[in-house]
């Protein structure tokens, strides 16, 4: 294991040289290390350097095709789906590379959870969503599966609204709804990681309030990262922010610092809307 | 005019007058069929007609009048017919007479020219026989035993002869019974001891091991012949006791006949039936086509062995096209890489739909029939050989010949389905853990089975209606048993079936009688119609219902 070490050099580093972005008094989680990933000849992530600290919310602006959702689907692997897809670097979670050998795809997505920008549920009852992922590691005792089905409701905020009705198609759910038993079924697996590709950016205000109440609580027990395209809501939700850019990753501190006061130009022009 | 061609309305109008067109056409076949078809069930009146056609001596002619046209007097005239000089058309009348074993043929054309008043008398009878077709006439007496018992006009007559003819028919249905269910089967296992026996030789079984299945078979075969022979007596005691009554009539031209009451299926008296009588009549007529073997060259009696062989096949279509359709479809969409290899396949597919039905018939004989089936005989059935088991044509290699046929037509709506599917809901399952064929089999399957069923429908739709392939590879125009059966293994894929499709190809166009055919067609067509349309049904109130389960409310 690598050390989780604390590194003192705060948001201080300066990012044009590429040397490992560190945050002060945090425990670092993943870690990615001159990550390089082209779709056929073509660079979509150059020469990223990052440290993601344990139980925070770390968020990833920037505009459409910056790269940041790529980024994110390199945490559990799922580029591995795009067969033009090449990667260098590394990316370290928990000190271990993920793409040695010896890592299971499968172990790895089971300790990295990933809820996407449009709901997916499957075409199951809410119960058999939540349960799904156990199922798969072939658990079936009623019991164990009702108490891990409750609990990860409970932690989604959404056993309330469907505690009656948990053998209904999760499909007559509403796109909020659905979008928590998306991170009730990740949570019920117990990842350590979660991936939040713009959870919110297909639902209504009401929904979305509900989704960032939600991160706020479970940053207390995983560690996540999100991407979105909204700035208000990084603000609302991260401890920090990540700006990308073409590819590149310019920015990267604790959020209030890269709200208020950017150090780069470019970072500055796209949080005052000047452009993106 | 500008405006109105901007406005739009010319396009709806077009669009609207296609519809309006297409449905025109349909209904306007089904209706053909209905109509024609149906009401050659109806019980019409029997007429009585005096013809006097000049130079001929004066005939009286009883019948059903099937229809009438108006012909030239010069078409009259080379259809044999005296017409006088100054007469220009002739309406002419196609009548039923029936008694086909008494005239040269039982429909004729008369002109009406030379008839006489019409007349529907009401003791008329309509005999339906089992042989030589309907019998029309007048009843003279009715002899039990040989001796005469009722006379027409005796009080009791026509409740004696309704009794006779239920139990004759009764006893008709009993022997039926006997013949295909117990001698059936005795003869089925007989055929298998010969063939027991036969393995004794080719096996080259020696010694004691020989001796016991020789007694084995020595014992079967005893107890199935002494079966036999109290079968025999049963029968045959039912056959004298058929002979029992028998019915005189007397035709149009006065000459009596005698029928025996054991070639009756129905007698009828249609010119006193009531419209409420006809109505029964009707149905009774109908149920006796859907359930009934055919009689006379296909041209009486029912359809039952075709519908329930063209169902049969179906089925077995099903059972085979279905997995094998929808493996292919996984593997091409899911598992193999999308290259030139896999476009190659693709279009060679989608282009077999294409491909004429006879010549999945010609490969389907010399392939499956000759070569597999033959290669089956050989090894399985080399007891039976010379005569083929499985290397002749019959149900299995029908069903598939057109389960290869209806292949691409699964394999498409498979694929279509399978790509449908959102990549988020891919994503989601990969995303929590679960390996390919996990993501597979446990989601995206279950979600793409309304459009297998879509595939399977059109499957059916396709197979059930069509007819040249399976001239070749196991449909014949009468067989002699069903393919399902209380004989082990009850369901038989070698034997021979029929199906309502070549019914309608054999009963229109191979059939000795083709007035007593035509109406036959148009039914059985319109039960072809009908049984896609259930078929169909069926499977789309499946899929419904799976797509009710599956419904996605959010996109």
């Amino acid at each position: 294991m690598q050390s989780k070490t604390v590194r003192s050099a705060v948001s201080g580093t300066d990012v044009g040289d590429r040397e490992a972005l560190s945050l002060g008094r945090e425990v670092t989680k993943i870690s990615v290390k001159d990550l390089n990933l082209y779709y056929g000849d073509e660079q979509a992530l150059k020469g990223i350097n990052l440290e993601i600290p344990e139980k925070r919310v770390t968020a990833f602006i920037g505009p459409s095709g910056c790269g940041k959702s790529t980024l994110l689907r390199c945490f559990n692997r799922m580029n591995d789906l795009v067969d033009i897809c090449r990667i260098q670097g590394k990316i370290l979670l928990d000190g271990k590379n993920i793409h040695d050998r010896d890592v299971d795809v499968a172990d790895l997505r089971r300790s990295v959870g990933m809820v996407f920008q449009k709901p997916n549920p499957f075409p199951k009852s809410i119960y058999e969503n939540v349960a799904y992922g156990l199922r798969l590691q072939g658990v079936n005792t009623r019991r164990v599966l009702d108490e891990v089905v409750e609990r990860s409701l409970r932690a989604a905020a959404l056993w309330d609204e469907v505690k009656d009705r948990l053998q209904d198609n999760a499909f007559g759910m509403s796109g909020g709804q659905q979008q928590r038993l998306v991170i009730a079924r990740a949570i019920a697996i117990e990842p350590e990681v979660i991936l939040l590709d713009e959870p919110a950016s297909a639902l209504d205000p009401i929904s979305t309030l509900k989704i960032e109440e939600l991160i706020n609580e479970l940053k207390k027990d995983y560690t996540i990262v999100i991407v979105t395209h909204n700035m208000q809501q990084a603000a609302r939700v991260s401890d920090y922010t990540a700006f990308m850019y073409m590819g590149d990753m310019v920015e990267y501190g604790d959020t209030d610092t890269l709200f208020t006061n950017p150090r780069r130009k470019q970072t500055e022009d796209y949080i005052t809307g000047r452009y993106g | 005019m500008k405006e109105w061609l901007k406005s739009g309305s010319p396009w709806i109008w077009l669009n609207g007058g296609a519809v309006a067109l297409c449905m025109i056409m349909v209904v306007g076949l089904i209706g053909l069929i209905a109509v024609r078809g149906f009401s050659h069930f109806w019980p019409a009146n029997v007429v009585s007609i005096p013809v006097s056609m000049p130079g001929q001596i004066p005939v009286t002619v009883i019948g059903e009048v099937t229809r009438q046209e108006t012909v030239t007097a010069a078409v009259a005239r080379d259809s044999g017919m005296t017409v006088e000089e100054d007469v220009e058309l002739v309406t002419r009348h196609l009548i039923k007479r029936g008694n086909r074993d008494q005239f040269p043929s039982d429909f004729a054309w008369f002109p009406e020219l030379y008839m006489g008043e019409w007349s529907y008398p009401d003791d008329i009878l309509m005999i339906e026989r089992r042989e030589w077709g309907n019998f029309y006439g007048y009843p003279v007496i009715l002899m039990r035993e040989g001796e005469r018992y009722l006379e027409a006009g005796d009080e009791g007559f026509d409740a004696a002869l309704r009794e006779s003819v239920q139990r004759s028919v009764d006893l008709h249905h009993e022997i039926e019974t006997i013949e295909r269910r117990e001698v059936g089967r005795i003869n089925t296992l007989l055929e298998r001891l010969r063939l027991d026996e036969r393995r004794i030789e080719l096996d080259g079984l020696t010694g004691a091991a020989r001796a016991d299945e020789e007694a084995r078979i020595a014992a079967q075969r005893e107890a199935l012949n002494n079966e036999y022979a109290v079968l025999r007596d049963d029968l045959d005691a039912l056959y004298d006791s058929t002979m029992r009554d028998s019915l005189v009539m007397e035709m149009s031209d006065g000459r009596e006949v005698t029928i025996s009451l054991s070639e009756i299926v129905r007698v009828t008296a249609p010119n006193k039936l009531s419209l409420f009588g006809k109505v029964g009549q009707y149905f009774d007529r109908l149920w006796e086509f859907f359930t009934e073997d055919p009689r006379e060259a296909n041209t009486e009696g029912g359809i039952f062995p075709a519908i329930f062989g063209t169902v049969t096949m179906v089925f077995v279509m099903s059972i085979i096209v279905t997995p094998f359709g929808i493996l292919a479809a996984i593997y091409l969409r899911e598992y193999a890489r999308q290259g030139l290899m896999t476009r190659i396949i693709r279009i060679s597919v989608y282009n077999l739909a294409g491909v004429p039905s006879i010549v999945y018939g010609v490969f389907g004989l010399g392939f499956f029939v000759y070569f597999m089936g033959g290669s089956i005989d050989e090894m399985f059935y080399e007891a039976a050989l010379p005569s083929p088991t499985f290397g002749t044509p019959g149900l299995f290699w029908a069903s598939l010949t057109l389960a290869l046929l209806t292949l691409p037509i699964v394999i498409v709506s498979t694929e279509e389905g399978l790509a449908r599917i959102p990549s988020t809901i891919r994503q989601g399952s990969l995303a929590l853990g679960a390996t390919k064929s996990e993501t597979l089999w446990k989601v995206i399957v279950p979600l793409a089975t309304p459009a297998m069923m879509t595939g399977l429908i059109l499957a059916i739709a396709r197979a059930a209606g069509e007819v040249a392939p399976l001239m070749l590879v196991g449909v014949v125009k009468l067989a002699p048993t069903l393919p399902v059966d209380g004989v082990f293994p009850f369901i038989h894929l070698e034997r021979k079936i029929m199906h309502l499709g070549f019914h309608i190809y054999d009963v229109g166009f191979q059939s000795p009688n083709v007035e007593a055919a035509r109406p036959l067609v148009y039914a059985t067509a319109l039960v072809l119609v009908m049984l896609i349309v259930v078929l169909n049904l069926a499977a789309i109130s499946i899929r419904n219902h799976l797509r009710e389960r599956y419904r996605g409310e959010s996109d």
